[in-house]
């Protein structure tokens, strides 16, 4: 059973919904960006989203735009952030899910990136720009190495494409909460429970819904919807803050609790 | 080769497959919300290309809007001082607008308007899609947002004033390079957010599926039109065709119709910059690799992590680190050959053109131009050669003012160069 598999029947088994981070792999650098995965992990987040820093990255908002740019400048690449990985895998209780653009994987040859992804112990893949229709061989290369492939679905998105990365997919499926990109919002979009139910309709995958959340009472109430909260943008405007401060981890954790006792006392369905 | 995805497609002939792919080149790589508004536009596209009506409509607005058919012109001052052969001009810089880039913008305009799309968004380069997408949108009551590269409007100033007159709103990129690039990325993030009552003009033969297809197949009466009219002028078809590559707009859209002309060679020129070395050119082929970069699979310049490299042209128009695939795969098949020409030879071959022929060519176009003074002579004097002059120069008086001011030419006009 993978790690992502056995974290969300623990989270079903607990009656609670999941918090996943994302952080840009290399911001504000690479020993501090591990530092900040660990320190993630014990303050309680259930998957970690490590980011690929890239050039254009067209589906994200500014704040992860700047993110990137410093990783960026910071040396950051596809092959760091699988050595990142490596190096904290062994430390960290959470699953770890990369997250990138597609080029970066072209680039490197997606079967020499899912044998790579396999050896540093990544649980989990997912390609922004990678559609489900483009990913047959390349989830099966990652199937291979024990890695799952999470595929994103919109509100955009049609049924038969939903049941269709309800098959192809693994682990959980992300679910895009409003149109638009990568950025905290005031509010949870109204139209985001409808349609987590329309994809429940085609697939027993759990189902972790991002884009624009920031605040414990908004992870509470995806929390009573969705199986797992994401929380991007927010949090790297976070390290964005403390990045020059020797409390970097220390403020890190402090809000990554906070939205985890917001996921502890919330309850799905 | 398959045909398109609803059967519904005209001749298909060298359509892109099913899943949008030339060769190995093309597909569709975006975030998952574009997914179904591509789609949306695919379906709607492909019913526009079979709907008389609808190529009625945009052959009234060519002919009587933009001034087609733009002329053939045989320019022998050039011929004469090159020493080689025959020069043909196509002479898209007289078009309304000034610039090949209105078929185009007037095609996708149209398209916008039969989707019930009444917001557009368009990315501009060195302005002229931007320019002639204002004015598309000015024509047919539509509202239009362009982003641009800071570093563009700085260099094609006059273009920002003129896409304002016409009523556009011109958003300023200051991510990335700040250029082209840049420029379309902040135009998908427009897209992405606003997808229900907004379209996305993109500006060539880039990006996902279909647009490749669909900027060429707009572009295609370039082609259409040279070939007869050089048929007519010199008696037969010409040697070589000569055109410059950005993205490839223009260049798709001249050589589309003499693909199946074997003895016709098909000549892309890109920008060579200052040099052939990192961040310094935009010459894809000669320093670029397999990549997936806005949309499309093709040649890209890249480092070894796939980071896009910065990129470097006199000509902000070539500025740009990926090729349309429709041109990846012509090259790869080996129907077109592709070379790239330097800031410096497209410089003096702008002035060349003023002085010989009196026409101030866009810096794009002088790229082409650029490539005529070893390849004219190369073909031999019983040659034909035709180029596609995509576009007129007036945009690009400042940048020649500062490059002539750092050879140590100064005209005297007071465009504020040292």
């Amino acid at each position: 059973m993978s790690r992502l598999v056995e974290t969300f029947a623990r989270l079903h088994r607990d009656a609670q919904p999941g918090l996943v981070t994302y952080t840009t792999a290399g911001d504000p650098d690479l020993p501090r960006s591990g530092q900040i995965l660990r320190a993630l992990d014990r303050a309680g987040a259930d998957v970690l989203e490590v980011g690929v820093p890239w050039t254009d990255p067209l589906a994200d908002g500014p704040v992860i735009q700047r993110a990137t740019e410093r990783a960026l400048a910071a040396g950051g690449s596809l092959r760091h952030t699988l050595a990142l990985v490596r190096s904290i895998r062994a430390d960290v209780r959470a699953p770890i899910v990369i997250f990138s653009y597609v080029n970066p994987i072209a680039r490197m040859g997606e079967a020499a990136f899912a044998r790579a992804a396999g050896e540093a112990g990544v649980d989990g893949v997912l390609v922004l720009d990678l559609l489900v229709e483009e990913a047959a061989s390349f989830r099966e290369m990652l199937a291979d190495v024990g890695v799952d492939t999470i595929f994103l679905l919109s509100p955009t998105t049609t049924d038969a494409r939903m049941a269709r990365a309800g098959r192809l997919g693994s682990g959980f499926l992300y679910c895009i909460s409003r149109l638009g990109v990568t950025g905290a919002r005031d509010d949870v979009s109204a139209d985001a429970s409808a349609l987590v139910r329309r994809i429940r309709a085609h697939t027993d995958l759990p189902i972790a819904l991002g884009f624009g959340l920031s605040r414990p009472e908004q992870v509470a109430e995806v929390g009573t919807f969705a199986d797992a909260a994401v929380v991007g943008s927010a949090l790297v405007s976070r390290i964005a803050e403390a990045s020059s401060s020797p409390r970097l981890e220390d403020d890190v954790a402090a809000y990554v609790r906070g939205l985890k006792r917001a996921c502890e006392t919330a309850r799905v369905r | 080769m398959t045909n398109g995805t609803s059967g519904a497609i005209r001749t298909g002939r060298r359509d892109p497959d099913a899943r949008g792919y030339f060769g190995e080149f093309g597909g569709r790589y975006v975030p998952e919300t574009l997914v179904e508004p591509i789609e949306a536009l695919e379906r709607a596209y492909v019913a526009a290309r079979d709907d008389e009506r609808f190529q009625a409509e945009l052959q009234r607005l060519l002919s009587q809007y933009v001034g087609r058919p733009t002329p053939v012109y045989e320019a022998r001052r050039l011929t004469s001082m090159l020493g080689g052969a025959r020069i043909f001009l196509k002479r898209e810089d007289l078009t309304h607008t000034g610039a090949h880039k209105i078929n185009n913008a007037l095609g996708q305009a149209l398209l916008a308007v039969r989707m019930g799309k009444r917001r557009i968004v368009a990315e501009t380069g060195a302005g002229q899609h931007g320019v002639a997408t204002a004015t598309a949108c000015a024509l047919l009551g539509l509202t239009c947002h362009v982003y641009m590269g800071a570093e563009d409007m700085d260099r094609q100033a006059l273009n920002v004033f003129r896409m304002r007159l016409l009523g556009a709103e011109v958003i300023r990129v200051d991510a990335g390079s700040r250029t082209l690039k840049d420029a379309i990325n902040e135009a998908m993030r427009d897209w992405v957010t606003h997808v229900h009552d907004t379209y996305y003009l993109l500006g060539s033969a880039l990006g996902p599926h279909p647009y490749p297809l669909m900027v060429r197949e707009f572009q295609s009466v370039i082609g259409r039109e040279a070939r007869q009219q050089i048929a007519q002028l010199a008696g037969r078809l010409p040697d070589a065709v000569v055109a410059c590559v950005g993205g490839g707009s223009n260049a798709i859209g001249i050589f589309d119709a003499f693909i199946d002309d074997p003895s016709v060679r098909l000549v892309g020129v890109e920008a060579g910059g200052e040099r052939i070395t990192k961040g310094r050119h935009a010459a894809r082929f000669a320093g670029g690799s397999t990549g997936i970069l806005q949309g499309t699979r093709t040649f890209v310049l890249q480092d070894e992590d796939g980071n896009i490299e910065v990129t470097h042209s006199v000509s902000a128009g070539l500025d740009y680190a990926a090729v349309g695939p429709e041109h990846a795969w012509l090259r790869a098949i080996g129907r077109a050959e592709y070379a790239y020409a330097t800031d410096a030879e497209a410089v003096d071959a702008f002035q060349a053109l003023a002085r010989l022929e009196g026409i101030l060519p866009a810096l794009e176009s002088a790229h082409a131009i650029a490539y005529l003074t070893t390849f004219a002579r190369e073909l031999g004097p019983d040659a034909i050669v035709l180029v596609n002059l995509s576009g007129r120069g007036d945009k690009d008086v400042h940048t020649m003012a500062k490059q002539l001011a750092a050879q140590g030419v100064t005209l005297g006009a007071g465009l504020g160069v040292p």
